[in-house]
């Protein structure tokens, strides 16, 4: 991206004044190499963001952000429903809700190495990855209704989890103001038999190391500590999420012009969420949302059980369960009035500072933890939601590095047996059923995440807590 | 670039950021309908390997070329997704903005078609269906995975 383009207007924090048909500016974070690096793209996807209808404050992209559909991934954007504002399919992604769930080990390096073979294997053998596997798990139709207004407490009353699970997952596990009924057969059909599953791409379970605490105060909050270990879970909504993307988004781009909104590019597909669509859509959404949250409970547990194998007295306490592809009704101060506004993050993570009334307790006096995920041999973060005022974009972060080089450049670079033995020699093992999947995902085929990570502090979206390495990858 | 008729029909894909572009190359509309459906299972696995052994018909209608061809990769999408079946071979006939298309394939097999990535929806990024003045048609857009 072409830097001279932008204002520079704080550290790390660059301006596109409004033009053309923008409504509002855009802000991207980033240092001028990160910026740099973006694909011209970034600028004019959100740059088409800012020209949405009920657009307000300004259209933010993340110091992760690269060029996506509609928005680009690390994009935010809130509308204002009293001022026409839209919701957008392409500003959610297909993948809705996909996400981060991390939970604490209590045990270090030194108990993993001994058996890290095994429980590569054994979590492998019980973590359903990739295309074409399949869960344990087959809903009926009840038990799909149920799952998608119940998210990770439906989970939770089937034997998933624990009670105390809750507590730590944004909404509490369970999204409200769901509309099962608009989630369609073909979305009931692709999910009946993927609870409980991975899925592909950059999707991941990680054993990691905490290498390095930059927070120490807030890391005793997290129950953190320099040589923990904990596990990482990376995944989403699967198949019912994709297919409600697919649906909606074509039913967006061929009705926008009904409702007289005349869009830059058909990819920015949206409607008025004061519209029987736009509700629609938000009442699917939100089941979606349930179904990850429930997906990631599965997950959870199915770990659980691997671990209490291997380490009988360890508990897998859940850190905290958060998602980077939503559009969520929340409250934010715009020009010193609270509005009531409809955040879309598509590859983004909500980062609500100290105080804020939605966390749960046990984050109220520092901030909800963040996490930034790497891939396979690189670098992991933990942050926490920053206590900026004004709040930055409507207090997100970013979520993970973004990919420096496309699929087909990395699978012409890497062979994937090459990548594992690479890997393995630096003592991360690698699960996956699939060779090529793995140069595609290749840690060489990522951005930096410290990068990003010392960005997004300096900016002052999230604060560094923690750095983490992986031990074991099990990729999809 | 010079498009040579010998290396026609083709099937391929480009780069995006995060995710795959697929484009089909083709003297009809048809053939470059089938074409994309060729890249988009080349995001899966090698087409070249996926039998013949089950026949699916699929009918898509839309207002326009661009999200026929969308709907066309997201019925694909769908079926693999649902039903875990592959396809190989694609037979499209086109009359004007409805499609009706006959595919072959198989069921997913983990240890033959080593499945890679799997794409969850065909998008408008980058969606163009045209023709150009040498006559060669061109369908493409980019695929979420």
């Amino acid at each position: 991206m072409d830097v001279t383009k932008l204002v520079a207007i704080a550290d790390r924090e660059w301006r596109l004044p409004p033009q053309g048909n923008m409504r509002v500016p855009v802000v991207i974070y980033g240092d001028a190499g990160l910026v740099g690096d973006m694909d011209e793209k970034v600028l004019e996807q959100i740059g088409n963001v800012a020209s949405l209808p009920g657009i307000v404050d300004a259209a933010y992209a993340m110091p992760d952000a690269h060029w996506g559909y509609g928005f680009p991934i690390g994009g935010v954007a809130a509308f204002d429903p009293d001022e026409g504002g839209i919701v957008s399919a392409g500003g959610v992604g297909f993948d809705i809700s996909c996400g981060v769930r991390t939970l604490l080990t209590g045990l270090k390096r030194s108990d993993i190495e001994p058996v890290k073979t095994a429980l590569a294997d054994s979590l492998f053998s019980n973590i359903p990855a990739g295309l074409g596997s399949e869960g344990k798990i087959t809903l009926d139709q009840r038990d799909m209704e149920a799952m998608l207004t119940g998210g990770a407490e439906w989970a939770l009353a089937q034997g998933y989890g624990r009670p105390t699970d809750l507590e730590r997952i944004e909404e509490r596990g369970r999204m409200r103001d769901t509309r099962p009924d608009e989630v369609s057969q073909h979305a009931r059909e692709r999910q009946r038999r993927e609870m409980g599953t991975l899925g592909s791409g950059n999707h991941y379970l990680e054993i990691q190391e905490i290498t390095a605490i930059h927070d120490s105060a807030v890391a005793k909050v997290f129950g953190i500590e320099e040589g923990s270990v904990v596990v990482s879970i990376h995944c989403g909504s699967r198949g019912l999420g994709h297919q409600i993307g697919t649906e909606f988004l074509r039913e967006m781009a061929i009705e926008a012009p009904h409702y007289g909104i005349s869009l830059p590019d058909r990819e920015l597909a949206c409607a008025p969420i004061r519209s029987e669509l736009g509700q629609r859509y938000l009442g699917a959404m939100r089941a979606a949302i349930n179904c990850a949250l429930a997906n990631r409970q599965i997950l959870g547990h199915l770990t659980r059980r691997v671990f209490a194998h291997f380490f009988p007295d360890t508990t897998l306490d859940l850190l905290f369960d958060v998602s980077h592809n939503t559009c969520k009704e929340e409250w934010h101060e715009v020009d010193g009035r609270r509005r009531k506004l409809f955040v879309h993050r598509k590859g983004a993570t909500r980062a609500f500072g100290p105080g804020h009334p939605d966390l749960p307790a046990a984050f109220s006096a520092v901030g909800q933890p963040v996490f930034i995920g790497g891939s396979m041999g690189t670098t992991s973060s933990i942050m926490v939601g920053a206590s900026a005022r004004p709040e930055r974009a409507f207090a997100s972060a970013c979520h993970g590095a973004g990919r420096a080089m496309s699929r087909h450049q990395a699978l012409k670079r890497w062979r994937g047996r090459d990548v594992v033995d690479e890997l393995a020699a630096r003592g991360i093992v690698i699960r996956s059923p699939t060779a090529r999947g793995v140069a595609e995902e290749a840690p060489g085929a990522y951005k930096d995440t410290a990068a990003v990570v010392e960005a997004a502090h300096a900016a002052g979206l999230a604060r560094k807590v923690a750095t983490l390495v992986p031990i074991i990858c099990i990729k999809g | 670039m010079v498009r040579e008729a010998a290396v026609l029909p083709r099937a391929e894909q480009f780069p995006h950021d995060a995710d795959i572009g697929v484009r089909g190359i083709a003297m009809s509309r048809e053939g470059a309908f089938e074409q994309a459906a060729i890249a988009l299972m080349g995001i899966i696995t090698d087409a070249a390997s996926i039998r013949a052994q089950v026949k699916v018909d699929i009918e898509c209608e839309a207002p326009d070329d661009g999200l026929l061809l969308v709907d066309w990769l997201n019925a694909l999408i769908y079926r693999v997704s649902a039903d875990r079946i592959l396809f190989g071979r694609f037979s499209v006939h086109l009359d004007g903005h409805r499609l009706h298309a006959e595919v072959w394939g198989e069921p997913l097999n983990l240890e033959r078609h080593a499945p890679s990535v799997e794409p969850k929806g065909a998008t408008y990024t980058a969606l163009k269906v045209e023709c150009g003045p040498d006559g060669v048609w061109t369908a493409q857009c980019v695929v979420d995975v």
